[in-house]
């Protein structure tokens, strides 16, 4: 580890919180309905959308409504985004002529964008027309991080509110988290990265010819629109399979940098915009600080594990102190990759600058470790705060006994109702995930997917399944992943981790909203100081490290052993 | 307190023994059905022993292995069991010198209760089993009342300490606040006439039989949302033990059942669950020791959660009488005279006002009980004339209220009245006295505070909870008393509905309250409020109202109530706590264990270096089993409350049961080890 790229990563870590504590604030008056900037600009246009749209923005909804008017809009969004990419050959922009998309790989496309997971089982630049990149993808980019954020701010008008039936209108949600935020958001960044030099344009390819001479193709298109919300919704998905690690994508450390700051922002404002929105910051700080705790935890184990360079080869006179450079950019170097690595787990981004797969067995830990919990550090676009309050209110549950009163939660009691639906979206990740990769290793055509044998393809196997759970959708590589097997079991992965965890969600959020707000006393602990932070820290730990150590210990953590005692498998 | 019932040790040879034969009783799956997590540990351990029988005929040679860890896993099941045995043991002993009073009595019961012939009531023996809701009996001296009910006429003292363990006797009466019995208590002189207000089988004393015996132990809310907890928790680890098989078979190490069990039942959190219902039926217990009736445990809960204690002034923050605090003499007076003048004025007196006036002179200018002689005339108190005195040879003494002493002499000194002045605005009453026509001065009688009251009060205002008195008094007498009790607010000339109105004023502000009270008009508050404590002494419409009954009417005990309730949370929260941290040291001790044979490199995490993989698995099992057992005691005594702050409680109980969970067992389960592999048990 060097002193240079430690500031290189404070530097990013640094901008991002300086960015998103306006930007919280910015977000809680969105969603609070209250004016903002934007609203002379925006209004006429939101208003446009809801008359169309024949929705009264006035009109709150309880929470099974809400529910249901997600359930509704993914359903339509996925159905539009199959039939999209399945008839791709017969509609306009596409000039290179891709065929129709095949029915599994289109099932878990379509899934993994209405989830915000972007799992890509597919090369963008091979494999989908213009069309189907700019109006299926690309929209979903938008409007499933859009859903993410209503349905985190559902859940904080639960907590907000006092005895009442209502939390929220899904509708104005979605339409304003899309119009305020994220499409004010994403024009800046995509204009600052035509400014570093990534392509926008609508040109399928360009010819170029090498030094030597010969001709070559290089895809281009509109690459930095899909980039900016690529990031800052949290999606992930590339316009190029080899994502951000694409020079098209991104071009040079400032691009690269500017990326991970803009898929770390949005969550951590969302932070503190929970903070506002209950009407008290330091609740919102000590969420962020916990997230950034994770975070920054993850961030120095995988950069010291890279930047510590492969001891084999060391031994073999490699020179170690550039660290373990396989599957990474030079322009990047370990701090960067390490960096945008644990950030894009930490988020349930996906987007990746290096290969994870070539990463040290520790190193490959943390962004594996990091979604196994969920991305809850600060996690995607809204699913990182709604499934980050889940954990406290199981944290708040435990402490809350242990101090001798009914635990409550910003003044809102958890009782039997609350801990059985927390417990249920629990539940599902370590169902999910253990479950399909138990499977997979026991099935002849789930072992024939991966191209490592020993720890390392259990690695793989186990860290596709939790990327698809978790709604991340970044890949270990090495797996292949475009199977039926793999296209169909990832895709109902993904549809377990969105909505089986969320519908719990939301339904808590009913209930709290519901609920009288207590009022705090001595006699509650406060949950915005040092001791809170721990203890989350510790629940969090300790209850994710007791799901997964036995499978962590036959993957990453065994491979790392024997890579110390000499051995590869 | 005055008669707290003293707690059975906790391993009481009686009690040990009767719950060792319940523990295997309770080994019945339809009643263990109820606690999941040891639901499980049963039906796993069941399938262990199926194993173990297996390996026994194929002699295959794992049979020691697989019969110790069967043998293992029923001492976790049984241990569990015998938990809650002994904590229901503790009641059983009390329920059965209870159920001696419910003998079955015989009752005289009034034929016609509408009598209105004139004629002399008649009655019939019946059984008190055949006694209704509604009918009306005659108890004379020396017989047990047969039943809950009402006087309806006559007054009679009772012996109550059947159920309240005091033996002084009541009075009970028709009409007013002390108008309800017990059935099972006895009435010792005169007669009454009781109309029965409890069917045989839901008394009072079967209602408290019933609880202390835990027979119809409902899980409270909070309890529940605990046990949806452990499920969830025992959900996810059979999980990941079930697909841990494939993993480590993909992994080239072939685990048996056996062994993945036993990583199950290590993960599961047994202690808890264990240990969980020991804790609520200890919780109960422990109030019930303390002369507390809760009619539910959510009661008990509702308890450590209260915000506000409402206190009646009289009785709870000050003694019951108003007593001499200062003798002012006029001036031209000598502090003598005036004091000697009001001693003899109040020698006679037998109130408690008039005896602290006898009390304090004596103290403050060492006057020894005077004589007063034969030619004493002792003129007594009288609501009239608001006066009292003595007429002695000569002299004339009088002493009663300022107004009605006034009426009776020439002249008023200044420094008297603005002796009066002062008293009153403090709070105090100023009693006059005279000699012969002339004021000689004021007597202070002031309301005494309670000499613990306020360092308990300071306890409370830690512990985040707000004080209120309640008081008839005018504001300013109100405030000043607050200020010197530290109560946080008060209510001065309160009428009932105004505590009903503070309670849900309060309510409304999402606070929880707590309250006691006796009489009939209390019984709207008393129902209003979270935690309704009805004395004991108090009518019948009070006990309904209140969701607990204190068997020593002693309103200060609210505050106790309070922390038994906290007490009970902590003790499962951090019990839980405890139970999910020892996790990670079995981890630490069984994963190196499983897959030795297939990644020998995973020897790296075996950080306790135990001996063999066998012993590691036995040991932790036996670990997990044993540690049921080292906290038992602690579930029935429950983590020691302090008032402090909540912040300084986590901190305190995160470090005692979390980081001591996590270290706990990585000694316990070496020292384990050493001795398995000592005695070459694996």
């Amino acid at each position: 580890m060097t002193s240079i790229g430690l500031a290189q990563i404070a530097i990013v870590l640094i901008a991002v919180i300086v960015a998103a504590v306006p930007l919280g604030g910015y977000i809680a008056r969105v969603l609070a309905g209250e004016r903002s900037l934007l609203t002379p600009a925006l209004s006429p246009i939101e208003r446009a959308f809801y008359r169309l749209a024949g929705v009264d923005p006035t009109r709150d909804q309880n929470w099974l409504a809400y529910t249901m008017a997600m359930l509704a809009f993914s359903v339509v969004g996925f159905g539009s985004l199959y039939a999209l990419q399945r008839l791709q050959a017969y509609l306009p922009l596409n000039p290179q002529g891709f065929g129709g998309v095949p029915a599994d790989l289109a099932f878990n496309t379509s899934m993994s964008f209405i989830t915000n997971t972007n799992w890509q089982n597919y090369g963008g630049e091979s494999t989908m027309s213009h069309l189907t990149q700019m109006l299926g993808l690309t929209v979903h980019n938008f409007v499933s991080a859009a859903t993410g954020l209503a349905m985190a701010f559902a859940l904080v008008r639960g907590f907000s509110r006092a005895e009442s039936p209502t939390i929220g209108n899904f509708w104005v949600d979605l339409t304003r988290s899309t119009l305020y935020v994220l499409l004010p958001l994403s024009i800046v960044v995509a204009l600052a990265l035509v400014a570093l030099g990534v392509p926008q344009t609508l040109q399928g390819s360009i010819e170029a010819t090498t030094l030597e001479g010969a001709k070559q193709t290089l895809a281009i298109g509109p690459v930095a629109s899909q980039e900016a919300i690529k990031e800052l919704g949290t999606n992930g998905g590339g316009f190029f399979n080899a994502n951000s690690a694409h020079p098209f994508e991104s071009p040079n450390a400032l691009s690269n940098m500017l990326e991970i700051w803009a898929l770390l922002v949005v969550p951590f404002a969302t932070a503190f915009a929970f903070g506002r929105a209950v009407s008290d910051y330091r609740q919102g700080r000590a969420v962020a600080i916990t997230m950034m705790i994770v975070l920054v935890t993850g961030v120095l184990i995988a950069y010291w594990a890279e930047a510590s360079g492969n001891p084999l080869l060391t031994e073999i006179g490699v020179d170690p102190s550039p660290g373990n450079m396989e599957g990474k950019e030079v322009r990047f170097g370990s701090a960067m990759s390490a960096l945008f690595a644990a950030s894009t787990t930490g988020t349930s981004c996906g987007a990746v600058n290096s290969m994870h797969d070539s990463f040290m067995p520790l190193g490959g830990l943390v962004p594996l470790f990091n979604m196994l919990m969920g991305s809850i550090a600060p996690g995607g676009v809204g699913a990182g705060l709604y499934g980050f309050l889940v954990l406290a209110i199981i944290a708040v549950f435990v402490a809350g006994l242990m101090v001798g009163r009914t635990p409550e939660y910003l003044g809102k009691k958890i009782e039997v109702r609350e801990m059985k639906l927390a417990m249920l979206a629990v539940l599902i990740y370590p169902l999910t995930v253990l479950v399909f990769t138990g499977v997979s290793v026991m099935l002849q055509t789930g072992l024939a997917s991966l191209n490592n044998a020993g720890p390392h393809g259990l690695s793989e196997i186990l860290y596709a399944f939790a990327s698809a759970t978790d709604n991340n959708g970044s890949a270990f590589a090495g797996l292949t992943g475009n199977t039926l097997w793999y296209n169909t079991t990832l895709g109902v992965a993904m549809l377990l981790g969105r909505f089986a965890f969320v519908i719990p969600v939301l339904a808590i959020a009913g209930s709290f909203a519901a609920k009288k707000k207590g009022a705090p006393s001595v006699g509650t602990f406060p949950t915005h100081g040092p001791l809170f932070i721990g203890l989350l820290l510790g629940v969090i730990i300790v209850l994710y490290l007791l799901q997964y150590f036995p499978a962590l210990a036959l993957g990453p953590i065994v491979e790392h052993f024997a890579l110390l005692a000499g051995k590869t498998f | 307190m005055s008669h707290k019932v003293a707690a059975p040790g906790l391993f009481d040879a009686r009690i040990t023994k009767r719950a060792a034969v319940d523990a295997f009783k309770k080994l019945d799956p339809r009643r263990l059905a109820r606690n999941p997590v040891i639901f499980v540990t049963e039906i796993v351990s069941a399938v262990v022993t199926a194993f173990f029988v297996r390996d026994l005929l194929a002699q295959n040679g794992a049979a020691s292995f697989s019969g110790q860890i069967a043998a293992w896993l029923w001492f976790t099941v049984l241990f569990a069991n015998f938990a809650e045995a002994v904590a229901e043991g503790r009641g059983k002993a009390q329920a059965d010198a209870l159920r001696k009073t419910r003998s079955d009595s015989h009752a005289n019961r009034l034929i016609d209760p509408q009598n209105k012939s004139g004629m002399k009531d008649v009655y019939e023996g019946v059984s008190a089993l055949d006694l209704r809701v509604g009918d009306v009996v005659l108890v004379e001296a020396g017989e047990f009342i047969p039943g809950d009910g009402e006087v309806i006429e006559g007054v009679a003292s009772v012996n109550e300490s059947a159920i309240t363990g005091e033996s002084a006797p009541v009075i009970r009466e028709a009409g007013g606040d002390r108008s309800a019995v017990t059935g099972g208590t006895t009435v010792l002189s005169d007669w009454i006439k009781v109309k029965i207000t409890a069917a045989p089988g839901s008394t009072f004393i079967d209602r408290m039989i019933a609880l202390v015996e835990g027979a119809q132990r409902q899980k409270t809310p909070n309890e529940l949302a605990l046990s949806i907890l452990l499920s969830g928790l025992t959900i996810i680890f059979l999980i990941v033990c079930v697909t841990l098989w494939p993993l480590a078979a993909y992994s080239g190490a072939a685990l048996s059942i056996t062994v993945l069990i036993a990583l199950l039942v290590c993960l599961i959190p047994t202690t808890i669950g264990g240990l969980l219902s020991a804790i609520g039926i200890a919780g109960m217990d422990r109030l019930i020791r303390f002369n507390v009736i809760a009619t539910s445990g959510r009661a008990v809960e509702a308890a450590g959660d209260v915000d506000t204690l409402l206190l009646d002034k009289t009785g709870t923050i000050t003694f019951g009488n108003r007593m001499a605090d200062e003798l002012v003499p006029v001036e031209g007076v000598s502090e003598r005279a005036f004091v000697e003048a009001a001693l003899l004025a109040s020698l006679a007196d037998e109130t408690p006002e008039g005896r602290s006036i006898v009390a304090l002179a004596k103290s403050a200018l060492g006057f020894s009980t005077p004589d007063l002689g034969p030619e004493a005339q002792i003129i007594p108190f009288s609501a009239h004339t608001r006066i009292s005195g003595v007429d002695l040879p000569g002299r004339t003494l009088r002493k009663g209220a300022v107004d009605a002493v006034a009426g009776q002499v020439k002249s008023i000194p200044v420094d008297f009245e603005r002796a009066v002045e002062r008293i009153s605005r403090a709070g105090g009453t100023p009693l006059a006295v005279s000699e012969n026509g002339r004021l000689l001065g004021v007597i202070h009688l002031k309301d005494i505070i309670k000499p613990d009251i306020k360092s308990r009060f300071a306890a409370l205002r830690a512990m985040g909870i707000k004080t209120v008195m309640v008081t008839g008094d005018n504001a300013i007498t109100a405030a000043a008393i607050a200020g010197e009790a530290g109560v946080d607010d008060f209510i001065a000339q309160a009428k009932p509905e105004d505590k009903l109105a503070y309670i849900r004023k309060e309510q409304q502000g999402g606070r929880l309250i707590a309250m006691c009270g006796d009489g009939t008009n209390d019984a709207p508050a008393l129902a209003q409020a979270d935690v309704g404590v009805a004395m004991q002494t108090g009518t019948q419409a009070a006990r309904e109202a209140g969701n607990m009954v204190d068997l020593d009417s002693d309103p200060t005990k609210l505050i106790e109530i309070v922390a038994i309730g906290k007490q009970l949370l902590m003790t499962r929260g951090s019990l839980t706590t405890f139970s999910i941290a020892n996790d990670v040291a079995k981890y630490f001790a069984i994963i190196p264990a499983l897959f030795v044979v297939a990644y020998p490199e995973l020897e790296a995490i075996n950080i306790m270096k135990l001996a063999s993989p066998q012993s590691a698995i036995l040991s932790a099992v036996i670990f997990n089993a044993l540690i049921i057992i080292g906290l038992i005691p602690l579930a029935l005594k429950g983590v020691p409350y302090r008032p402090v702050g909540a912040a300084a409680l986590l901190r305190r109980n995160l470090l005692i049961y979390g980081l001591g969970g996590l270290i706990a067992p990585f000694i316990g389960i070496k020292l384990i080890d050493l001795a398995v592999s000592a005695i070459h048990l694996a």
